[in-house]
């Protein structure tokens, strides 16, 4: 390993390393703007600049690759003539307008002209001035504080995968620009405004609404996809006023969707606040034991085999394991939370992980993407696959209709039978996989939903099995790999399944208890934060929905249970991977809503089955035991246990239909009732649906 | 003053036909399959003993940037990109020569290309060059037709294939790597170095960007032998080149002549003198616009030639001489230029960016005099925070003319201060309310 000296400390590198690495490996902190660790390199702002012995000019240290040898100074005369010359440059057309900046308090040029600019300017002459850009709903913009250090054109080239963003002009005159002023077509755009170093980019819908030191931060799980992005949650007061990504290496990096990050003024609208009562047709709000003891009148009257509970998507693990041992004390098998109808939870967990984890995508060199659209159902996964693309050397087919991925994909076909032809090798990516080191494939849920889910799940198996995409740990390979992977869309999902939340013996499935409903030989069902569901095939059987929002499943209840979102509670959710994460209350939930574990809990005491835990700590215990993989927090399995899977146990070998797979997904910015409460998601939706086109005056 | 039997450029002047036929009469053409087959690292050998250096302003050594080329060809192939972008106020010599004398240049680029084991040269000619373009295109058509490049150019078995492509005007494209950008087809701004083009060029295979004169001399260096190409000018500063004096004086010209040649001689011999005899002169910009004026003092007695230029802190560029008699006003002439330069400023690195119109900004004003006396030492730094603190060296050609300005004509600029201060009716201060 090269070894070189910084301030005459001695450090030794990585080869390939820059010298801005090598400086803060020993310890010397280099300013910077336009150099970002996941970027490529620019090397424009120059504010880097160290000296190096024998050089003639000062070098950009965040562009110079360090070499064996090299004597770098880092706090010289020179060095600190060349910072504050190049911050002079920068601030001489910056507007000193940092009361009014949303930027300030967590601006990358305001602490650094602390740090190395002057105390007053040499610029006599008039500061540029730069036409604010539109750039959709969502980034704000004030150009002429912009430094022109094009973060936010390498990130939306490079990782975003669109040429949405440039740098145009010359000289003084360049300016970054949607070019045709319309908004950003990706759904990552919002993370231009944590890469933006000054206050150009920032949030247009928490603009001016708070300043970063009044606000509480909490570190959190995001809950709008199955991915689990690791969030911070400001909040002030009793609102949440923003959320920002957080750095988790083996998820989302340091990036999250812009339905994550803008999501929080659902979190205001359309609250259920106090709990409610149907009489005479009509909801009147009631006191939690007037609601309590309607639902208590109604299931005391009913036998359990016609009581159903169906979890939402945005449940969490507590509460579905609180009202699984509430459904079990009662007696009912009819429970489940597959709320789409997806054909899987039957045999080994594997068989509905994202197995080879999100990170272990950079590691492979075939992709199979069966009836999934990642890009919209998950869309940090799709970042991955893109970053795994740009990297060269692999190959991606898909099965399932052209949609735009942002990386080059082989379409092979739109169905199940081209499933089938790769499945029995008479297809051409079928050697593709066998000759791939590390194959993997997706299967989505538009592939899993359909009647012939489970058959197109064994096909998937099937393929994983014949195609070498599970190898086991072994002298040569120090971890086993595991390419079987299933995409969830739903934030409760994994945790549900692993709960075990699903159709006891002869209990419906969530079908099964709607054709029930209708029927009329189901009389109670139990809404648990579920509302994608056709609520108005329910027929005359007695409703309680238990969750945050007044959405699909409040409008059809007869007892409403105002519960907590998931900026509100403390709570276990385990994303796609498998991986068991905790997410921290940020603030309260509004008015009488509770956290939903001890709703289910009060309602078990009202209807004399009390549960057998007081407090969070004894209610997971009992959970871990019951499903130990919950365990172990921050852990996914990945291929860790590939030897022992039983691959013909996953899913049920059968005819597969000859329709064309649908994606899960038909609307990015909807798919919750957090997201349909949103403004925000509603314009953005409305943009994505009808083409961006700036608002003009009419001549 | 240099022989007519010693001139490489013997078409400079357009006075004979630029066709192949007279061009081979000439001597263009002549042996060049001998001089290919002699091998890549005997003309590298030659070039590097002749002692030529770069013709287009840096003046770094050709054959050495030759040698940096890789040895062998590996899974990328080898460029060679010649460079006749030529931009920089006062220069016109590549037109010239891809004028009147395109077959030289042609046949240089086949030598290069040989030396440094490229089987394709791209040649970047500046975008207002329409009428050379065509000609040097015709040039090379008839190249291909008579079988001296193209698939075994030459007779030799080296296949070589020749392109122009044309820029769209931008000045920052005559930067070796800017101009590789413009060429894969992206925005003209330069790259960060290293990696260095003989590595990671030209869609990031090894290449060597030239200047046209370079290219253009190499051939007959090579007939001629090193020895006679090194035994003319000083050492270092070895070889004739081209010379285009523009100004104020009587007959401007372009002119072929050896290195070090004083600059009043060649001035007063190719140029007839100065308008209004040579103390009529007030300052020289010795090597196109990117180097510092100098004054007549030093005009008197200096060497035109890379060191000697260089001692008397200025340099020899391109080696365009930009004549400014008496009746100039410095200061507006070197405003000038520094509007020219944030005009051209690619905007891609904070000093240049900022500082090109900075600098053009209070130039304009002590134009008028409307200025501080402190503002000059002001402007005199702030040059010095672009100069070496930018990835190409744009920064340095903005910060040079001004420096070299407030080096030798202060009192010019002081004296115009005080008098439009002096003009302004002093202001009567009064109490505040």
């Amino acid at each position: 390993m090269p070894k070189l000296t910084v301030d005459g400390i001695e450090v030794e590198i990585e080869p390939g390393a820059t010298v801005l690495q090598a400086c803060e490996q020993a310890g010397s902190e280099i300013p910077r703007f336009c150099y970002h660790e996941r970027l490529s390199i620019a090397g424009n702002c120059r504010m880097c600049l160290v000296e190096m012995e024998k050089a003639p000019k000062p070098i950009a240290s965040c562009a110079m690759p360090a070499a064996d040898g090299m004597n770098i100074f880092t706090n010289t005369a020179l060095v600190k003539k060349a910072r504050e010359g190049v911050m002079e440059f920068l601030l001489i057309n910056h507007p000193l307008d940092c009361p009014i900046c949303d930027q300030g308090g967590e601006c990358d040029l305001q602490d650094q002209a602390m740090a190395y600019g002057g105390d007053r300017t040499r610029y006599a002459e008039n500061k540029r001035a730069v036409e604010d850009k539109y750039m959709g709903p969502l980034v704000a913009t004030v150009m002429t504080r912009c430094i022109q250090c094009t973060r936010c054109v390498r990130f939306i080239t490079e990782v975003a995968g669109v040429t949405d963003l440039g740098l145009i002009g010359r000289g003084e005159d360049v300016e970054i620009t949607t070019y045709l002023e319309q908004s950003m077509r990706s759904e990552l755009s919002g993370n231009v405004i944590d890469l933006c170093p000054v206050g150009a980019l920032t949030s247009k819908p928490y603009a001016f609404t708070a300043r970063s030191w009044e606000l509480n931060k909490t570190e959190s799980v995001d809950v709008m996809d199955a991915v689990g992005s690791s969030i911070r949650v400001d909040s002030r007061g009793r609102e949440v006023m923003r959320i920002l990504p957080r750095l988790n290496e083996d998820v989302n990096e340091e990036w999250i969707s812009d339905k994550t990050r803008f999501i929080w003024d659902g979190l205001r609208t359309q609250r259920l606040d106090t709990p409610y009562v149907r009489k005479d047709g009509k909801l009147h709000a009631a006191t939690w034991a007037e609601a309590f003891a309607a639902i208590a009148d109604k299931i005391k009257a009913t036998k359990p085999e016609r009581i159903g509970a169906i979890a939402g998507d945005l449940a969490c693990a507590e509460s579905m394991k609180a009202l699984k041992d509430l459904m079990a004390a009662l007696g009912s098998p009819n429970l489940d939370c597959r709320q789409d109808g997806a054909k899987i939870g039957y045999g080994p967990r594997e068989g509905y992980l994202f197995n080879t984890t999100i990170a272990g995508i950079e590691d492979a060199d075939a992709i199979l993407l069966i009836g999934t659209n990642p890009r919209w159902e998950a869309s940090l996964v799709n970042t991955r696959i893109r970053k795994r693309f740009v990297r060269g050397g692999v190959s991606i087919g898909a099965v399932g209709p052209h949609v735009d991925l942002t990386y080059d994909v082989d379409w092979l076909g739109a169905g199940p039978q081209t499933l089938s032809e790769i499945a029995d090798g008479t297809h051409a990516f079928a050697k593709v996989l066998r000759g791939a080191k590390r194959p993997m494939l997706i299967v989505g849920m538009g592939a899993l939903t359909r009647e012939d889910g489970a058959a197109v799940l064994a096909a998937a198996a099937h393929i994983a099995r014949d195609m070498g995409l599970a190898v086991a740990a072994s002298g040569e390979q120090e971890e086993g790999w595991n390419g079987f992977n299933v995409l969830h869309t739903a934030a409760a999902r994994v945790a549900g399944l692993d709960l075990g939340f699903m159709p006891g013996p002869k209990g419906r499935d969530v079908a099964g208890m709607i054709a029930g409903a209708e029927a009329g030989d189901m009389d109670v069902l139990y809404l648990l934060g579920a509302d994608e569901l056709p609520t108005s095939d329910l027929g005359k059987a007695f409703v309680i929905y238990q969750g945050s929002h007044g959405d699909q499943g409040a409008h059809r209840a007869d007892v409403i249970l105002p519960g907590a979102a998931y900026t509100e509670k403390s709570a276990i959710w385990v994303n796609t991977e498998g991986r068991v994460q905790l997410g921290e209350r940020a603030i309260f939930p509004p008015g009488e809503a509770r956290e939903d574990w001890t709703i289910v809990r009060a309602l078990s005491d009202v209807l004399g089955l009390s549960l057998p835990y007081k407090n969070l700590t004894e209610l997971r215990s009992v959970m871990r035991a019951a499903a130990p993989e919950l365990g172990t927090v921050d852990y996914a399995p990945g291929g860790d246990n590939v030897s022992s899977v039983t691959w013909a146990n996953i899913g049920i070998p059968g005819a597969l239909s000859d329709a064309p797979f649908e994606y899960a997904v038909k609307n990015f910015y909807f798919t919750n009732p957090i997201a349909r409460a949103s403004k925000t998601m509603a314009e953005c939706s409305a943009l994505c649906l009808t083409g961006d086109v700036k608002p003009q005056a009419a001549e | 003053m240099l022989a007519d039997k010693d001139r490489i450029f013997t078409n400079l002047y357009g006075l004979q036909d630029w066709r192949l036929e007279a061009a081979k009469a000439r001597g263009a053409w002549n042996g060049t399959a001998d001089i290919i087959r002699m091998g890549p690292e005997w003309i590298v050998e030659q070039v590097k003993a002749s002692g030529l250096r770069g013709r287009g302003g840096a003046g770094f050594p050709t054959g050495l940037k030759w040698s940096f080329m890789p040895k062998e060809i590996g899974e990328r192939p080898h460029y060679l990109v010649v460079n006749a972008d030529e931009s920089e106020p006062g220069t016109c010599k590549d037109r010239e020569i891809m004028r009147h004398d395109p077959h030289l240049f042609i046949e240089g680029c086949l030598v290069a290309s040989a030396a440094m084991r490229a089987h394709t040269c791209y040649i970047y000619v500046r975008g207002e060059y329409i009428a050379e373009r065509n000609r040097l295109q015709a040039a090379i058509d008839e190249a291909y037709a008579d079988g001296l490049v193209g698939p075994k150019a030459c007779g030799t078995d080296w296949d070589f294939d020749i392109i122009v492509h044309h820029g769209a005007g931008a000045y920052i494209c005559g930067e070796e790597t800017a101009l590789l950008e413009s060429l894969e087809g992206k925005k003209g701004q330069p790259r960060l170095k290293p990696p260095f083009p003989a590595n990671v060029g030209l869609y990031g295979a090894p290449t060597t960007v030239n200047n046209v004169e370079s290219i253009a001399v190499a051939p007959t260096i090579i007939r001629r032998g090193a020895v006679w190409f090194a035994g003319l000018g000083r050492p270092n500063n070895a070889g004739t080149k081209l010379f285009c004096i523009s100004g104020h004086v009587n007959r401007p010209c372009n002119v072929e002549e050896e290195m070090s040649i004083p600059l009043r001689t060649l001035i007063d011999t190719h140029a007839g003198g100065v308008r209004g005899g040579w103390d009529n002169l007030k300052a020289v910009i010795p090597g196109g616009s990117s180097v510092p004026v100098i004054p007549k003092e030093i005009c008197d007695n200096v060497l035109m030639d890379f060191d000697a230029l260089k001692e008397v802190q200025s340099g020899l560029g391109t080696a365009a001489v930009i004549v400014m008699d008496k009746s100039t006003d410095m200061i507006k002439a070197i405003a000038r230029l520094s509007y020219f330069y944030r005009h051209e400023s690619c905007g891609q690195c904070t000093p240049c960016r900022e500082g090109t119109g900075w600098m053009w900004r209070v130039m304009e004003r002590m134009v008028r005099g409307e200025a501080e006396l402190s503002e000059i030492d002001t402007l005199l730094e702030v040059s010095y925070q672009i100069e070496g603190h930018t990835i190409c060296a744009l920064g340095d050609a903005a910060a040079w003319p001004v420096q070299g300005l407030i080096r030798h004509f202060r009192p010019e600029i002081e004296e115009r201060i005080n008098s439009y201060r002096k003009s302004r009716p002093v202001p009567v201060s009064t109490a505040a309310e």
